[in-house]
């Protein structure tokens, strides 16, 4: 099969490229003797027919990953303002730190003796993670947010059940992310849903009801998904412990407070960090990330185990088992070469780094909503913190324009486009997180384009033509996706697929 | 220090006068002032990358790393992370930065390279585990078995589940933490010859997961057409932890009859990185794919007709279903499966059998050097393949401190999730292609200087 440089044409799968006898790998030399297959696997274990998996030349396969990067939109490319994803600039620096065969190259099975310098940078990054936001201990197990939300839900329900104490529900207001109420569920609780009052934030007279002695906790993201800070965090952390429950800081829009306020000042009792935010380490496409779980002083006997620490004699560290610990929640110590990397960017950051970090992310998220409020709505109409949530509930009233038509159209900027119908109690939600990375001609070209997008949907519908967002993107490297045929023709492997002969 | 936010003081003044302020400690006046911090974070002051280098080298230095050519420990150790061979062009291509820095691909139009990757590792794992549905990847091996299980619990409508202690030892604590919230029943099925014996586990009841593993955790090859037995007389789905190193020469576990087959695939292009990030493989009968958890990219079209990719069946995901949703997985290993498919391109259909086969001589052989040492034995009597524990006459942790001190890491000395049978305080070895006579003769001789000082 003759393959695409580069531009519109589909690249070929892997498995076209295979013809019988290529080959790209090569191995040690061993010199072992060579024993019969029947020495080595009893024969009812041993393969009938040869496993086919591919059969194709090195150039090939560097050719191939290649034109697939070459068709892949990324941070080094351009903006990403996905809201709640916090897709910053990832340091270089820091992927090396991660390709050091120093730290790469260690068995998680290496005893302690052999491994001080993995857990220096784990306790030291526990001490710093614990500094950031006002907790006591924390656990770097959790391998992303959802996993650490689980964690903490444990957590929540091991001190609870330690003191005998029997609760079963969980508040989660309505502007929450989805894994929250999953979580949730698999924490073993049932789920409450409070609504959000007209400022958008969490509705206290509601809370006040739903509150009782069978709530185990209440689960915030603070900043919310709105971009707004919860102004009555301090009243609403009260009557929560006032009924014996626990505060969850889901921590996914942790980036703009830093330096600037502490989950735990506010009253959190626990705290999630996505390390593949806040702090920079890439997304990978979609992990890995890691998602340490700190907590305040009551919790700390129950946190999973192996964890390590400064060892009791005082020169260097050891791994213990906290004593009421939950158990593990990762097969090792969590995600540790991304755990390496966000250790490398608070230590170039600093102190003064993290708090300019969080202002120029509040400067970013609000010159973009001061600069779009007048064509978009602004349904909660304030200052924001690193994110702003638009709608563009009206504009489809008057145009036809769904956020989904902004979202394709943005790609034929050069743009990845925001979050879009989230939350879900914003109508055609556009949810923008510009970051500190992007510079301000960046996002002032951002503010462009989302501006020409809705202009020339009222231009477009006031001559009555089809509007030119509906039929967007064209210049990327597939047209609009048909995603209700994947899902109708379940195409899930090459070996489904038509184009296998 | 470095500073990755491009903003000039000119630029910062002129954006908050557009936005009537004077500070920027205005843009916080949302927070009240009473929990505001008062004082600068107690984190040392920024450094240079220069400086971070040097420290990092500072830092490395205490730490023994495997597999350097020339230099670092050879490794004996396994139980799931692998000192496998990690080719240049896996390294450049999964360092691609188009793959590294990219999000979860919620916009197909510009996200075909991730997505298409995606398939292609879905792919090649269809076709090692033998099954039609895999998804695109999970935190680790623990991640899936935990996946694994709850499915099948709520395919079965039972939350009893019996559980070979030949699966991962660490990967069953996972499970056991994480039962505390499901409130599932977990049975140790034991290891009397080093492969599972479900006699002695009562069949009268009903279960909803049969978990095994295939090789299991100690080496040893498991009857699956018994385990298979065993989990249709108690109704179960059969859910087979396999080690995927070893697909080239093993019948797959789904021509055993399994129904759901996890595991992790770290010993595909990635680097041993002191346990993460490692990447969770997931494949299972067709009928269970409405339940299956996590991301599964879909072949389609695009308007234009030409082929193009996307996430699908997302009604199952957690953004959707909430509360309702089986699992809350989101963020996953995507990078890891995208260097998966890499490496299993690189390796092919022949460098795959070949490094099954080589793992398989390199325990062969070492089997009958080590147990010729006086006091060393073997623990089981069940078939091995690439790994096998060893009765040692002196505690095996002691024994693998005492090797490293020769450039030795001798193995995992079995203590959690073994205590009190007969495999605690034994030495779990495992083989890879990278291991050659020599470091086995030489590690052999060693072996024998510290057992019988």
């Amino acid at each position: 099969m003759s393959a695409p440089l580069m531009g519109d044409a589909s690249e070929p799968t892997l498995f076209e490229f295979s013809s019988p006898g290529r080959r790209a790998f090569s191995l040690r030399t061993t010199d072992l003797p060579d024993v019969p297959m029947d020495a080595l696997v009893p024969r009812p274990h041993q393969r009938g027919e040869p496993l086919e998996i591919v059969e194709v030349s090195e150039r090939d396969l560097v050719g191939h990953f290649t034109r697939l990067a070459h068709r892949q939109y990324s941070v080094d490319l351009g903006a990403y303002p996905l809201g709640s994803c916090t897709m910053k600039y990832n340091p270089k620096i820091c992927d090396e730190a991660a390709s050091l065969r120093a730290f790469a190259g260690v068995h998680p099975a290496t005893p302690p003796s052999a491994a001080q310098g993995w857990l220096q940078v784990l306790v030291e990054l526990e001490e710093m993670l614990c500094e950031i936001t006002g907790m006591a201990a924390a656990t770097l197990q959790p391998a992303a947010g959802a996993a650490g939300e689980l964690t903490g839900l444990l957590l929540m329900r091991a001190y609870h059940a330690a003191k005998g104490d029997h609760r079963t529900r969980v508040i989660i207001p309505d502007s929450a992310h989805g894994t929250n109420p999953a979580s949730v569920t698999l924490g073993g609780y049932e789920v409450t849903t409070i609504g959000s009052d007209e400022r958008g934030c969490v509705d206290v007279a509601q809370l006040r009801e739903v509150l009782g002695p069978d709530v185990a906790g209440i689960m915030l993201t603070n900043p919310n998904t709105l971009g707004l800070f919860e102004e009555d965090i301090v009243e609403i952390a009260a009557m929560v412990h006032a009924a014996g429950g626990l505060l969850y800081y889901d921590g996914a829009n942790l980036n703009p407070i830093l330096g600037v306020v502490r989950p735990g000042d506010m009253g959190f009792d626990i705290v999630h960090m996505n390390l593949h935010k806040t702090f920079a380490t890439p997304h990978g496409g979609g992990g890995p990330g890691a998602g340490p779980v700190a907590v305040s002083q009551r919790l700390v006997d129950f946190l999973p185990g192996p964890r390590p620490v400064r060892a009791s004699g005082g020169v260097g560290f050891e791994l213990v088992r906290p004593p009421a610990s939950i158990g593990r929640v990762h097969s090792y110590f969590g995600n540790s070469l991304v755990l390496l990397r966000a250790w490398s960017y608070i230590k170039l950051n600093g102190a003064e780094g993290l708090r300019r970090v969080a202002e120029i992310a509040v400067l970013n998220a609000n010159w973009i909503r001061a600069s779009l409020r007048d064509l978009y709505d602004s349904p909660y109409d304030r200052p924001v913190m690193h994110e702003c949530v638009l709608s563009v509930a009206s504009l489809k009233r008057a145009t036809g324009l769904r956020a989904l038509d902004v979202a394709k159209r943005l790609l034929e900027f050069g743009f990845h486009s925001p979050t879009v119908y989230f939350p879900l109690i914003v109508e055609e939600a556009l949810m923008i997180e510009p970051t500190e990375t992007e510079s301000p001609e960046t996002v002032a070209a951002l503010v462009v384009a989302l501006r020409t997008i809705a202009e020339e949907a009222r231009a477009d519908a006031l001559a009555g033509v089809a509007l030119r967002a509906v039929s967007s993107p064209r210049t990327t490297p597939v047209e609009r996706v048909d995603e209700a045929r994947a899902a109708r023709q379940l195409v899930p492997t090459f070996d489904a697929s038509s184009y296998h002969h | 220090m470095p500073d990755y936010v491009p903003h000039t003081p000119e630029d910062i003044s002129s954006m908050l006068d557009f936005l009537g302020l004077s500070s920027t400690a205005e843009l916080f006046a949302a927070i009240p002032a009473s929990i505001q911090l008062s004082r600068s974070l107690e984190i040392d002051a920024g450094i240079s990358e220069a400086d971070l280098s040097f420290e990092l080298a500072e830092i490395g230095a205490r730490n023994s790393s495997v597999g350097a050519p020339g230099s670092g420990l050879v490794c004996f150790a396994g139980g799931g992370a692998y000192d496998h061979e990690v080719p240049a062009v896996t390294r450049a291509l999964a360092g691609r930065s188009e793959f590294v820095t990219a999000y979860t691909p919620y916009q197909p139009e510009v996200a075909q390279g991730v997505l298409q990757a995606l398939f292609e590792y879905q792919s090649f794992i269809g076709r090692i585990t033998g099954l039609p549905i895999a998804n695109s990847s999970l935190y680790d091996g623990s991640a899936a078995l935990v996946e694994a299980v709850n499915l099948a619990v709520a395919e079965k409508h039972c939350q009893r589940v019996v559980i070979s202690r030949g699966v991962h030892p660490n990967w069953r604590e996972v499970l056991a933490t994480f039962a505390a919230g499901t409130g599932h029943q977990l049975e140790l099925a034991e290891l009397p010859t080093g492969a599972t014996d479900w006699s002695s586990i009562d069949a009268s009841s009903p279960a909803g997961a049969v978990v095994v593993g295939y090789p299991n955790f100690l080496g040893c090859l498991e009857d699956l057409a018994e385990a298979r037995i065993f989990a249709d007389r108690v109704g179960a789905l059969l859910v087979v932890c396999q080690d995927p190193v070893t697909a080239g020469i093993l019948k797959s576990p789904a021509e055993w009859g399994a129904d759901i087959v996890i595991g992790e695939a770290q010993a595909f292009g990635t680097a041993l990185s002191f346990g993460g990030p490692y990447l969770g493989f997931f494949a299972c009968r067709s009928e269970l794919v409405r339940r299956l958890p996590g991301r599964l990219v879909g072949e389609t079209l695009d308007l234009s007709g030409r082929r193009a990719y996307v996430t699908t069946l997302r009604a199952r995901e957690q953004d959707i279903r909430r509360e309702k949703a089986s699992s809350n997985v989101c963020t996953n290993e995507t990078l890891m499966a995208v260097t998966t498919a890499i490496q299993l391109g690189w390796l092919g259909t022949v460098g795959l059998r070949e490094v099954g086969l080589s793992s398989a001589r390199a325990a062969h052989y070492a089997r009958t050097v080590l147990t010729k040492i006086a006091g060393v034995e073997l623990v089981t009597t069940a078939p091995p393949l690439r790994e096998f524990a060893l009765r040692l006459p002196i505690p095996a942790n002691e024994v693998v401190e005492a090797l490293i001190g020769e450039g030795f890491l001798a193995g995992i000395s079995l203590a959690e999730g073994f205590e009190g049978t007969e495999y605690e305080g034994a030495l779990l070895l495992a083989f890879t292609e990278r291991r050659t006579r020599q470091e086995i003769d030489n590690f052999a001789a060693a072996l024998a200087r510290v057992v019988t000082k």
